[in-house]
């Protein structure tokens, strides 16, 4: 022992604020599970209690057991980087995930087999639905966003993360925020606002969340060592400052009771459908689209070893990217009674945003120049650069579903909701697959993955996965909306709504069987994942040799 | 000095690039939606929009609570095919009350948004009980547990909170409301007139066919048959409403 232990302990200003804190709110939760209008109210007071109570002793229980001086910023000139809670959020993402495809799939299965709703309020579609959106965009992508950009503000400033306990408060309490909205969902409570489904008690929970971890990204960034901002920094801040501002925009409410889940929102009708969708596109805009463009932009150029391809391209495409993103929200209200002067807005920007897309698109595949025959032997950068391919195939797909006429045909039907998947599964969950298949053996000083050749399966099980769930859902939905609009040669209506649905069957079981592909990829990722952690061989760090001159 | 040394700024200084980045996504933000606030032509001019009784604003809030508005919209576009199928196309005015709206984003069911009066109450018991028994071919989930009974005595304060976010409940309306759950369903209820009189069209039946304390399904039911049967468009003047 060193004589660091033996000098005086003193609790740090966020472990003496924080731990009567919990305790604080440990006991306000008590008094709402005892005073609730409602069961679930009810139960999410007794979680909160239990959570602050939890986080209160293990603080205290921290601070009794540590050592008296905290983690050193530098160890021998290098940065002492904080990786426990990335390694938490790593962790939690790989299990969000397969358990938010898997929910995905019940639900596919039963719009496919009705019968499998069981009749049940808790096992109905309209609570799994949303469980299924929540759970793959917030708790597997979330999560992955979180991991990844604690880990790459750190390396690219080469500096130790910002604050002690916060950035451990920012993954514990996402992931409790989680749990609420998820359970809630279960249990029938819910705002009805697409993608921004938890009710008031929950949102509040993640807005403090989600201010914390604002301030560790950005007090982070201020102390780098690094004269600039990496690129990727720039995509991850812009990340969390809008969805900070989305999510205060869109979820102002009224609660009913202070110890009720029923709250009424503060917008209506057309105002409320606006806030809605110009805060729903944008989750798709920064939450699904700039944040992991940041993973993009670090982990591409990082495992095909190049540089990324052009540094002005990246800030035409981030600076016009998050400017016109902003304004797309209105096709998703094409033809409703939002006024037409929005709607046309909507439309055009929509369109617009197609060049940054794939400048963003084009930024990211021309980084492997000098570096494509890596495709045939890296399967981890095979299933990155096919995600960003599959980026640019949803970012055409978007801009032309945004135009009023396709946009009347396409909307209300499962075209949606294909184009939704070619980006979320092929875009979003490939770009994440390929971060964690780099970031858990970096986590964990691991020499390389268990086994590539697992990568290589979990790749084309997913892919067939995902062409079969798009292309089905490309004909569904062209069929349906065609079905709908469809007319006799005397001038009626060639289709009742009961035979568009009939129609729809096979394609719903094709879907399953894509989805079925995807989810059994995602195992197999989570056993290759587990065995790196538990088996892989350890990787030595090397003295810095001197180098020989040449 | 080029334009890409003076983009140095924001990639040495993070509150320059988070004062940037909070001006870049402001702009669309503010041109789209604070206009809907103060155009007077956002929401047409029309008459008979009341707000919900309190029995069709429970059965609003099991709608919402079972998520039906993942799978019905209440939007009907001014398609020939749509207004042929579902009625008149939907308008601002007519769901101006609504917090939250529901509108939707997909029908894996039809439109609902003017499915009041079109299938009788027995009907709606018996297809959200049990859909197949009625379209063999449906997939909607089954809804048998909705004949729970309401708890009547929270509804007060539900008006209140919907007065303060901007519903025009008269206080007559809020003093009455728990009277006025119980009236809707009960036809023998003296209460009955007066909700009638508070809240114009309202039906006043036994949607579930069961005696007793109104149950979930009478609320969802009364929601269901007031849907779109509020405004009448004989008397709606189009070409003044033209935005």
């Amino acid at each position: 022992m060193t004589d660091a232990s033996i000098g005086s302990k003193s609790m740090t200003i966020g472990e003496a604020l924080l731990a009567p804190l919990f305790l604080v709110l440990a006991f306000l939760c008590v008094i709402g599970a005892a005073q609730a209008h409602d069961g679930a109210f009810a139960f999410h007071a007794s979680l909160g209690a239990a959570g602050s109570l939890l986080a209160a002793f293990a603080i205290i229980n921290h601070y009794y057991n540590r050592p008296a001086e905290l983690p050193a910023q530098e160890i021998n000139g290098r940065p002492n980087y904080n990786l426990g809670p990335i390694k938490f959020g790593a962790v939690a993402a790989v299990f969000w995930g397969v358990a938010g495809f898997l929910v995905g799939l019940i639900i596919a299965c039963q719009l496919a087999w009705p019968t499998l709703n069981l009749d049940l309020p808790w096992t109905s579609f309209g609570r799994l639905r949303p469980l299924h959106t929540s759970a793959v965009i917030f708790a597997f992508g979330g999560n992955v966003l979180v991991a990844t950009s604690l880990y790459v503000v750190q390396k690219t400033c080469r500096t130790r993360l910002a604050g002690y306990l916060a950035p451990w408060f920012v993954v514990l309490g996402y992931n409790f925020f989680i749990v609420v909205a998820g359970t809630g969902y279960l249990l029938g409570v819910t705002q009805s606002k697409e993608y921004a489904e938890p009710e008031w008690y929950a949102d509040l929970w993640l807005t403090i969340v989600w201010v914390v971890y604002l301030l560790v990204f950005l007090a982070t960034i201020i102390k780098r060592k690094e004269p600039h901002i990496f690129v990727a920094n720039w995509f991850y801040l812009a990340f969390i400052i809008t969805i900070a501002v989305l999510h205060l925009g869109n979820n102002p409410a009224l609660p009913v009771s202070v110890v009720g889940s029923k709250s009424y929102i503060a917008w209506g009708g057309v105002q409320d459908a606006m806030f809605q969708w110009w805060y729903g596109h944008n989750a798709v805009g920064f939450f699904l689209t700039a944040g992991f463009l940041a993973i993009m932009y670090y982990f591409i150029p990082k495992r095909a070893e190049r540089p990324i391809y052009s540094y002005r391209l990246s800030i035409i495409h981030f600076w016009s990217l998050i400017f016109l993103y902003i304004w797309a929200g209105p096709h998703h209200l094409h033809y409703t009674a939002l006024p037409d002067w929005a709607q046309t807005l909507g439309m055009t920007f929509s369109v617009m945003l197609w060049m940054p897309s794939w400048g963003g698109m084009i930024n990211g595949l021309m980084t492997l120049s000098g570096a494509w025959d890596k495709l045939r032997t890296d399967p981890v950068l095979r299933m990155l650069v096919v995600s960003v391919a599959f980026y640019g195939m949803s970012t055409f797909e978007g801009p032309m579903m945004s135009i009023k006429v396709v946009n009347s045909l396409s909307h209300y039907t499962d075209w949606t909701i294909g184009h939704v998947h070619s980006g979320a599964l092929g875009w979003v969950g490939f770009v994440s697959f390929g971060a964690l298949y780099c970031l858990v053996p970096w986590l964990w000083n691991r020499k390389g993955l268990y086994s590539l050749k697992l990568v290589n399966w979990h790749f084309w099980t997913a892919t067939l996965g995902i062409v079969l769930y798009i292309s089905a859902m490309w004909v569904s939905g062209i069929l349906q909306g065609l079905m709908w609009r469809s007319y006799t040669s005397l001038g009626f209506l060639e289709y009742s709504f009961i035979e568009t649905v009939e129609a729809m069957h096979p394609f719903y079981i094709i879907r399953a069987a894509g989805g079925a592909l995807f989810v059994i990829g995602s195992l197999i990722m989570a056993y290759n994942l587990w065995m790196t952690v538990r088996a892989g061989e350890v990787e030595v760090q090397a003295p810095i040799a001197l180098q020989p001159a040449e | 000095m080029s334009f890409w040394t003076r983009h140095h700024i924001f990639e040495k200084n993070s509150i320059a690039l988070l004062i940037g980045i909070l001006v870049v996504i402001a702009v669309g933000g503010l041109v789209e939606i604070t206009p809907l606030f103060y155009l007077k032509s956002t929401i047409e001019a029309v008459d008979g929009v009341r707000p919900y009784t309190p029995l069709e604003l429970v059965g609003r809030n099991v709608y919402v609570r079972e998520g039906c508005y993942l799978c019905h919209s209440q939007m009907i576009r001014p398609l020939r095919d749509e207004v042929e199928r579902y009625g008149h196309f939907s308008l601002a005015a007519e769901s101006m009350y609504d917090h939250p709206f529901q509108w939707g984003s997909k029908r894996t069911g039809p439109d609902l948004a003017r499915v009041g009066g079109k299938y009788s109450d027995d009907w709606h018991v018996r297809h959200l009980t049990d859909p197949r028994s009625i379209v063999p071919q449906s997939i909607m989930p089954g809804y048998p547990f909705l004949d729970a009974e309401i708890d009547t005595s929270g509804i007060t304060d539900h008006l209140r909170t919907l007065r303060a976010v901007g519903v025009p409940y008269t206080d007559e309306q809020i003093k009455n409301a728990v009277a006025d759950l119980r009236a809707q369903a009960d036809p023998d209820n003296p209460d009955s007139d007066g909700l009638a009189k508070r809240y114009p069209k309202a039906v006043v039946r036994n949607f579930d066919g069961k005696g007793g304390a109104p149950t979930e399904m009478d609320a969802v039911i009364a929601y269901l048959q007031m849907l779109g049967t509020l405004v009448d468009f004989k008397l709606y003047d189009e070409k003044a409403n033209l935005r």
